[in-house]
């Protein structure tokens, strides 16, 4: 991949060796196999040992819990190199990190990290993050789905949760619940729900034309009930899975680029070598015009994640400065596929090139973990101050 | 002592080709200064016959160890004797072949006597400071001009390099005594694999036949091997996917961390022409392929192409091939 | 089980090579560099030798300027328990002097395996490996692509032209590895992490005069390919036409 601005240069030896090695195992592993995946709409589930044995999961938290203890620039290059894979692959690795294994660090008693963590590092237990609802996605506050604790100190859980990544395969479900009545999100807590309890179904989502190798569903939580020591004791309010959504959405803003510089490198490699009129088509000025804008936008976005991750290891980041790492990235990637697309012709179509894969996967990211409307209206109160989500 | 001392590769009793290539390139550096040539001959009682040939194409003396436990070759044995005698007679150069046995020798023989030395040369020639030679480098993708400055001068040929020629001398023999008991090696053979009957091997066959990951399945190789069969004297070689995935064995891959071939032709099927596998066979004088995607970059480097599915077009490649060579 | 592994670090070589202004050497401005291929394989075939024994340990050398370490830190992050840098200002072209640098600092580490790549992918000439065991007194088996050590021997596989040999060696001894044995693992994150605590140490080494120097490095010509000469069976006749008329090959 052209390194245009020497990125490499603001990386530490570690770093790289961390991309790499990753970089590698996606090579080897995903792309032999995620085009038939994708049209199959199928999660190359064989890989999650070689993920785990690798070291993916979680990989930005303590090595005391099994995890690597990587720095949060290594992190995100994880998911940079995941997602030039696939960004179903990569969601796998979002959720079962930021979304499953950070709130059992961030929320959970020692007990349920020292349980947790380090079987959910090796992949042994996979997690899912049940906080969307059929009716409550930009709105996670309205949520309904209730949790009422018994006189014994269990609780009962009722709900539904939907666009549930991991929701069909995951052992245990990290359930965001309101305690106290349908309005009070401050009531919301978070619980470790096994999949395997009675009155749990999780339905797979079909018919999806995106984000195909990526398990997506349903859940559907009647009656059931959890023990006390279910409950996340440190989670308390929206803030909570709020701040696992940041985590994840950092996360995302890395591995959008990545899913970019698959498609920039697809469209370059192809412009080179794809004759027409007698030259290669790289040498028409419209092509040229692409790859200029493609390769602009991938070097700024580059910039702004390393800064991004620097500040997240100072403990100065802001989950603004997310969003606004988070609607620029994905948003330009979404551009770049489908810029590639184009380019391509019609051999853009075919699923044996990553482009329109890339394109139809960028549309859910855009969408999922705050949609890009979401994080243009949290950066306009930051600058403003003033709150114009309409409520 | 303007002398050059060249090894002659035996195998099972007979010299092998790369044996004569030696002594032809020991004859070239000699006649630079008007030195003998020196041929060493080591082997089992009756090794010695071989001498003559070694004679016609260059050789004033043949160097003769007999020994029956010689009859399997020993690179102790047969180092601390070509060190024994440069050390002991004086050479200017000591010429080995790059063949397996030549570059596993060659840097024994460098370094008893203290010396570096120029490996796989592509060419050499006497300067006024010492042997200048070319040599491949990076992944074969680039070539350098070195200079040996040292003394003796000990160089291994790459296989093909200088082709034998005849330039017949006394050829004279002389028996030498092993510098050391074979019996004490410490290094045994303990059985020798013999290669795939009836095949040459991919280091001197003038055609080689190569098939990659467009072929699609292990059982498929069988086209290649009958494309090769066609041609009669071609080899069969894969690349590094396939040699991976266990369709071939690994002593087939061509490539930058396999074999590096030189073949008059090269016929790639079913492969797409990554750099690593260019790097083993860029330098063929004929190169086709046969691919099904017409930007595969193998069609970059072929002088003729073929746009096509290897499986459609390579049967009908070999019957044409048997047509063609029908009519000789 | 104390095994060492001579590796090298070279560029990557799928990089697109350019020649220094002097016309003597490869340009490494903005080149990539990793471990050479095959000493990757000797230090994968190292670690799966102490992992299948269940003891052991493997150390990593490498001569050259300070950034070898690199090269170092990838090999203690495959699981290599320390490495010794002997610094010099360059790696010198002449592997009889790299040799008598690695045999200096070897002879006295007691080591059971002695192990090398069969030649290093930038230099290509295949000859620290054989030179060192000469230095050292050892044995030496070379391009071996099947290796197995029990008590205290050890018997390899090498291919030779149409066909190959099995030899047995007694241990201590030195091996280089050709292709065919091993792949390397990829370093796990946590083991990257682990590298930067395990020891690397570095030794400056004086070298002996180089007598191998090179005066020019070149590009070979470019071939001329790209000639698509039809699409499917209905091309045969044409290429046999050309490859008998033309290319006289056939």
């Amino acid at each position: 991949m052209l390194d245009f601005y020497n990125i490499d240069s603001l990386l530490s030896e570690e770093e790289r060796a961390v991309r790499d090695s990753v970089r590698r195992f996606v090579d080897d592993n995903v792309l032999p196999v995620i085009g038939e995946c994708y049209v199959e709409g199928r999660f190359p589930k064989e890989i999650v040992p070689g993920l785990a044995e690798l070291g993916v999961f979680g990989a930005n938290l303590p090595e005391e819990y099994g995890c690597a203890g990587l720095n949060n620039v290594a992190y995100g290059l994880i998911m940079q190199e995941l997602e030039r894979g696939d960004s179903g692959v990569r969601s796998f690795a979002s959720v079962q990190g930021a979304l499953v294994m950070y709130p059992i660090y961030a929320f959970g008693s020692e007990d349920q990290k020292r349980h947790y963590l380090p079987k959910m590092a090796s992949g042994e237990i996979i997690g899912c993050f049940g906080l969307t609802e059929p009716d409550y996605g930009s709105n996670p506050a309205g949520m309904i789905t209730m949790a009422r604790e018994q006189p014994d100190g269990s609780w009962v859980l009722n709900g539904a949760k939907m666009w549930i990544t991991n929701g069909s395969t995951a052992k245990v479900a990290i359930v965001w619940a309101k305690t106290n009545d349908d309005k009070d999100q401050r009531s919301i807590r978070g619980f470790i729900v096994p999949t395997s309890s009675k009155g749990f179904r999780a339905k797979d989502q079909k018919g999806k034309l995106s984000l195909r190798a990526s398990d997506t569903s349903e859940l559907v939580l009647e009656d059931v009930r959890v023990p006390a020591d279910a409950l996340l004791p440190k989670s308390g309010g929206l803030k909570s899975p709020l701040m696992c959504l940041t985590q994840a959405r950092y996360g995302i803003s890395w591995g959008a680029l990545g899913a970019a510089m698959a498609c920039f490198e697809e469209a370059s490699s192809y412009a080179k070598t794809r004759i027409m009129f007698d030259r290669p088509i790289g040498g028409f000025q419209l092509q040229q015009l692409r790859l200029a804008e493609m390769l602009t936008e991938i070097v700024k976005g580059q910039l702004l994640c390393v800064q991004l991750g620097r500040l997240k290891d100072r403990g100065e980041f802001t989950p603004q400065q997310v969003s606004l790492a988070k609607r620029n990235n994905v948003s330009i990637a979404t551009d770049i596929a489908r810029e590639t697309r184009r380019l391509l012709g019609a051999n853009g179509i075919l699923a044996e090139y990553a482009a329109m894969r890339h394109m139809a996967n960028l549309e859910s990211v855009y969408t999922y973990e705050g949609t890009h409307d979401v994080h243009t209206l949290i950066l306009g109160q930051s600058v403003t101050g003033l709150n114009a989500f309409g409520a | 002592m303007p002398n050059v001392l060249a090894f002659a590769e035996t195998r099972g009793g007979d010299l092998r080709k790369v044996a004569l290539e030696s002594v032809t390139a020991a004859r070239k550096l000699a006649d630079t200064q008007g030195g003998e040539v020196h041929a060493m001959l080591v082997g089992a009682p009756g090794i010695g016959a071989r001498a003559d040939q070694l004679g016609r194409h260059g050789a004033d003396v043949v160097l003769v160890l007999e020994h029956p436990a010689l009859a399997q070759h020993s690179a102790e044995v047969a180092a601390a004797t070509v060190a024994a005698r440069v050390k002991a007679s004086g050479y200017d150069a000591v010429i080995f072949s790059a063949s397996a046995q030549g570059k596993d020798l060659a840097p024994r023989v460098a370094a008893k006597l203290g010396v570096p030395m120029g490996s796989d040369v592509l060419a050499f020639q006497r300067t006024g400071g010492g042997i200048e030679v070319k040599h491949a480098g990076y992944a074969s993708k680039v070539i350098h001009t070195l200079m040996l400055t040292a003394s003796p001068a000990v160089l291994s040929v790459r296989p093909g390099a200088i082709p034998p020629a005849e330039s017949p001398k006394s050829g004279r023999v002389e028996a030498v005594q092993a510098a050391m008991d074979p019996g004490s090696a410490k290094v045994v053979v303990k059985e020798m694999v013999p290669g795939r009957a009836g095949r040459p091997d991919l280091g001197e066959a003038p055609v080689i036949v190569s098939g990659g990951r467009g072929l699609r399945a292990a059982e498929n190789f069988r086209l290649v091997e009958e494309l090769a069969d066609a041609f009669g004297n071609a080899a069969v070689g894969c690349t590094r996917a396939v040699a991976d995935d266990g369709w071939r064995p690994q002593s087939d891959q061509i490539g930058q961390t396999g074999r590096t071939v030189s073949p008059r032709l090269y016929i790639a099927v079913g492969i797409s022409g990554a750099i690593q596998h260019l790097a083993g066979m860029r330098t063929a004088k004929t190169i086709v392929a046969v691919n099904r995607d017409k930007e595969a970059p193998i069609f970059k480097v072929a002088d003729y192409g073929i746009v096509g599915d290897a499986l459609e077009v390579v049967p009908v490649l070999t019957a044409a091939v048997r047509e063609a060579k029908k009519g000789h | 089980m104390k095994i060492a592994v001579c590796i090298k670090r070279v560029p990557d070589m799928e990089s697109r090579f350019r020649i220094t202004g002097d016309g003597k050497s490869v340009d490494e401005a903005g080149l990539k560099f990793d471990m050479s291929d095959f000493d990757g394989y000797a230090v994968e075939v190292a670690l799966q030798m102490t992992e299948k024994l269940g003891q052991g340990e493997v150390v990593v050398v490498s001569l050259g300027p300070d950034a070898v370490q690199e090269a170092l830190r990838k090999a203690l992050s495959m699981g290599v328990a320390r490495a010794i840098h002997l610094k010099t200002d360059r790696v010198p072209v002449d592997g009889f002097a790299i040799a008598t640098a690695l045999a200096a600092e070897l002879r006295s580490g007691g080591y059971d395996l002695i192990m090398f790549g069969k030649h290093a992918m930038d230099s290509m000439n295949g000859v620290v490996g054989a030179m060192t065991a000469e230095l050292l007194g050892l044995p030496n088996v070379n391009s071996v692509s099947k290796l197995e050590v029990a008590g205290g021997k050890g018997t390899a596989r090498r291919e030779l032209e149409g066909g190959a040999e099995i030899l047995e060696f007694p241990l201590p001894a030195v091996v280089t590895i050709d292709e065919g044995i091993a792949r390397p693992r990829y370093p796990s994150l946590k083991g990257i992490m682990a590298a930067k605590k395990k020891p690397l140490e570095s030794k400056p080494v004086q070298l002996i005069a180089p007598r191998l120097e090179p005066t020019r490095t070149e590009l070979p010509p470019e071939r001329q390919g790209g000639r698509i000469i039809g699409e499917g069976v209905a091309a045969v006749p044409d290429l046999i036409r050309l490859l008998q008329t033309e290319a006289k090959v056939l």
